[in-house]
């Protein structure tokens, strides 16, 4: 019998984790001399009282979805990928290569081209760290996490010496042509009368962000792979005595994991940048573990916690631009949620585990 | 722009210049932060100069990432911020959107050409500065083995490199350049143990001076060239003060009064292409108490020659961004 009710689990322990986390970084401000209610009214107010924070926001939420779907994929099979920060960069150069030498006059082409080109190759880097890990036992973790410097690496030798265009300063291939720029949230919603930032770059990959949440729950519980993930996931011995091949079903959910991770590209890359910076991800590959963390590894929970995350990032980008909040401390801020909500999840299951024991002995 | 976003930046503007009537400037600093010693920091100097000798107040920002660029940008000239400056090369795609949608704010962009017509656009000649520093280095060295210390290896590192490489050259056509990049992530600019390791390599395959363009990765060039005796060379603002006796010279890239010159000159900013080289004291080499013993009189003539023909284009450095290459290694 479960210690608690399953919405004690999924609401409440996030739920006083966050505010715990506010609480501590509330005494933070304080202590540098600003005020903790004004800080929170213009993080509130600027990630979610306008169109155009609420574009920003959702923007990365989107990116979050991606990689936190993309960690909990690999969880569920008890693989450990962080490696979404450099399966991500390598989504990126599909995006970039798939726009800049296909033919591709639309959107509505250029959207699912793209989407492929990031898949691939995303999951192109996940294919090595999931071959030694099933193959030769080489750690996941170990594997992904040298895999992120291998692509920072790659993707610097390619846009520095190959794909920069002549005499440009920057690290960055061309812009895309007119034709791969998506629309943004802006330009879908204009038709039907709702009037929506055009300054923000939240843009349709969320809808197909939401799609990805819809599939991955799809995939993990209501098909035979997805079962046998779970079951692979949930032991090992029991699984390949039920006939599962263990190799096959790392190699099977690592891709996976990191052709959702490389879908992400096609949000930053396609959607906002419309060109392949370098440091395109900038860390969106280690907040979607956090992310999943948080989401309990549920398609859905990572939507929530993705949008968290998204009012998170915009909120603290309006904090550093209105206070003289350093912006360090922001990211002490963003630090406290993932610490609570993630590593400390036990310091507020424990006594509430105890707390619901004890109403049920009573009643 | 929807309502909700008009009424957004008008509240925001008039919670900002609540204390000061005019216009205040701007200034977004780039990703490696305020304080890194080197770039962004001059930038910060510039800035505070001119808040200190005005008593006026600016806005700033230190970025968080990559989307934020266009974001900033926007929410200023909304604010009403005027001029607004940005430090950094990396402004440039942002600048290219925004510019057109705020007709009457200017802007400035450093490190970088940015064709708009409320568009300051300030490029340095780094290769010029790093000319000068490369002879100075070669007609120190006595090993005839100078090292290069860059910090990203991204194209404009490259090109104080290469200016680097022809100035020694110059002075001593013999002489060997070892020339190493930190890494190949934005880390690479505030990496100082890895800084050190790359200068004791080089010193050990021979170099006794050695240049760094690595910006916080520079401090730890520097701190290995003086414990291990012999002479760094600082880059951006003067470092000699940092290690006195140890730092031969610096390049200075005035990006402080390029900073300063845009807030001084307000609204009325003078848009277009401002060239910083060695011909209007936006580039040079330091010459102060603390390294003035280690520059002889005939290294100081040659240099100062080399220079007076840089500025009257009598000699041309090459510029690795010309063409991305670099005709000597």
């Amino acid at each position: 019998m479960d210690k608690m009710p399953r919405w004690a689990d999924v609401f409440l322990i996030p739920l006083i984790s966050l505010l715990l986390a506010a609480g501590l970084s509330a005494l933070v401000i304080l202590a540098i001399g600003e005020n903790p209610w004004a800080a929170v009214k213009m993080m509130v107010s600027g990630a979610l009282g306008s169109t155009y924070g609420w574009g920003y926001t959702l923007y990365y939420t989107t990116n979050f979805i991606f990689t936190g779907l993309a960690v909990a994929v690999a969880y569920h099979a008890r693989l450990f990928n962080i490696g979404g920060e450099g399966q991500a960069m390598l989504g990126g150069l599909g995006v970039a290569l798939a726009c800049l030498y296909l033919p591709l006059p639309h959107w509505l082409l250029a959207l699912p081209v793209a989407a492929i080109g990031a898949a691939l190759f995303g999951a192109a880097w996940a294919l090595i760290p999931a071959y030694l890990q099933a193959k030769r036992g080489s750690h996941i973790v170990i594997t992904t996490i040298m895999f992120n410097f291998i692509a920072a690496g790659l993707l610097n030798y390619l846009l520095v010496n190959l794909l920069r265009p002549v005499g440009s300063m920057d690290p960055a291939t061309d812009k895309f042509p007119e034709g791969t720029h998506l629309p943004t949230l802006h330009d879908l919603l204009a038709p039907i009368g709702i009037e929506f930032s055009k300054a923000a770059p939240a843009n349709v990959t969320f809808v197909v962000a939401l799609l990805a949440c819809l599939a991955v729950w799809l995939l993990l519980w209501r098909t035979r792979l997805g079962y046998e993930i779970r079951a692979f996931g949930h032991s090992e011995p029991a699984a390949v005595y039920a006939g599962i091949n263990p190799v096959k079903i790392t190699m099977i959910a690592m891709l996976i994991s990191g052709g959702l991770a490389g879908l992400m590209a096609v949000n930053n890359v396609m959607g906002e940048a419309e060109r392949l910076v370098l440091n395109a991800v900038e860390g969106a590959g280690f907040i979607g573990i956090a992310v999943a963390l948080m989401g309990r590894n549920h398609p859905f929970g990572v939507l929530i916690a993705a949008l968290l995350f998204g009012f998170l990032y915009q909120g603290g980008a309006e904090l550093a631009l209105w206070t003289s909040i350093p912006r360090e401390l922001i990211v002490v801020i963003q630090a406290l949620v993932i610490l609570f909500t993630g590593a400390l999840d036990h310091m507020v299951r424990m006594p509430l585990e105890r707390i619901f024991l004890s109403l049920r002995k009573g009643a | 722009m929807t309502m909700m976003h008009k009424f957004f930046g008008a509240a925001a503007a008039l919670a900002l210049t609540a204390g000061a009537a005019a216009a205040e400037p701007a200034l977004i600093y780039d990703l490696g932060g305020k304080f890194d010693k080197s770039f962004n920091e001059a930038a910060h100097t510039g800035a505070q100069k001119w808040a200190e000798e005005t008593g006026e107040t600016y806005r700033e920002i230190e970025l968080q990432s990559e989307a934020q660029r266009e974001q900033a940008l926007r929410r200023f000239a909304e604010a009403g911020a005027n001029p607004i400056v940005m430090a950094g090369f990396a402004f440039g795609s942002a600048l290219d959107e925004v510019a057109d949608d705020y007709p009457d704010t200017k802007f400035a962009i450093i490190d970088m050409v940015t064709d708009k017509p409320n568009v300051r656009s300030v490029v340095f000649n780094e290769h010029e500065g790093s000319y000068l520093v490369g002879m100075l280095a070669a007609m120190k060295s006595e090993s005839g083995t100078v090292g290069f210390v860059g910090g990203m290896d991204i194209p404009l590192i490259r090109k104080f490199a290469c200016g680097y490489v022809q100035g020694a050259k110059a002075a001593n056509p013999d002489a060997t350049v070892i020339q190493n990049m930190t890494g190949t992530t934005p880390a690479a600019w505030g990496d100082p143990v890895k800084g050190a390791e790359l200068t004791k390599a080089q010193i050990s395959q021979g170099a006794d001076v050695v240049y760094h363009a690595a910006g916080g990765t520079g401090v730890g060039v520097l701190q290995a060239a003086a414990d291990e005796g012999i002479l760094g060379i600082g880059v951006d603002s003067n470092q000699n003060y940092m290690h006195p006796g140890k730092v031969l010279t610096s390049m200075l890239k005035r990006v402080d009064n390029a900073v300063y010159e845009a807030f001084s000159a307000g609204t009325d900013l003078e848009t277009g292409i401002q060239v910083m080289g060695i011909a209007n004291g936006g580039i040079g080499y330091a010459i102060d108490e603390n390294n003035e013993a280690l520059i002889t009189a005939e290294m100081k003539a040659a240099v100062d020659e080399a220079a007076a023909k840089i500025a009257s284009g009598e000699l041309v450095v090459h510029d690795y961004m010309a063409d991305s290459t670099c005709p000597v290694e």
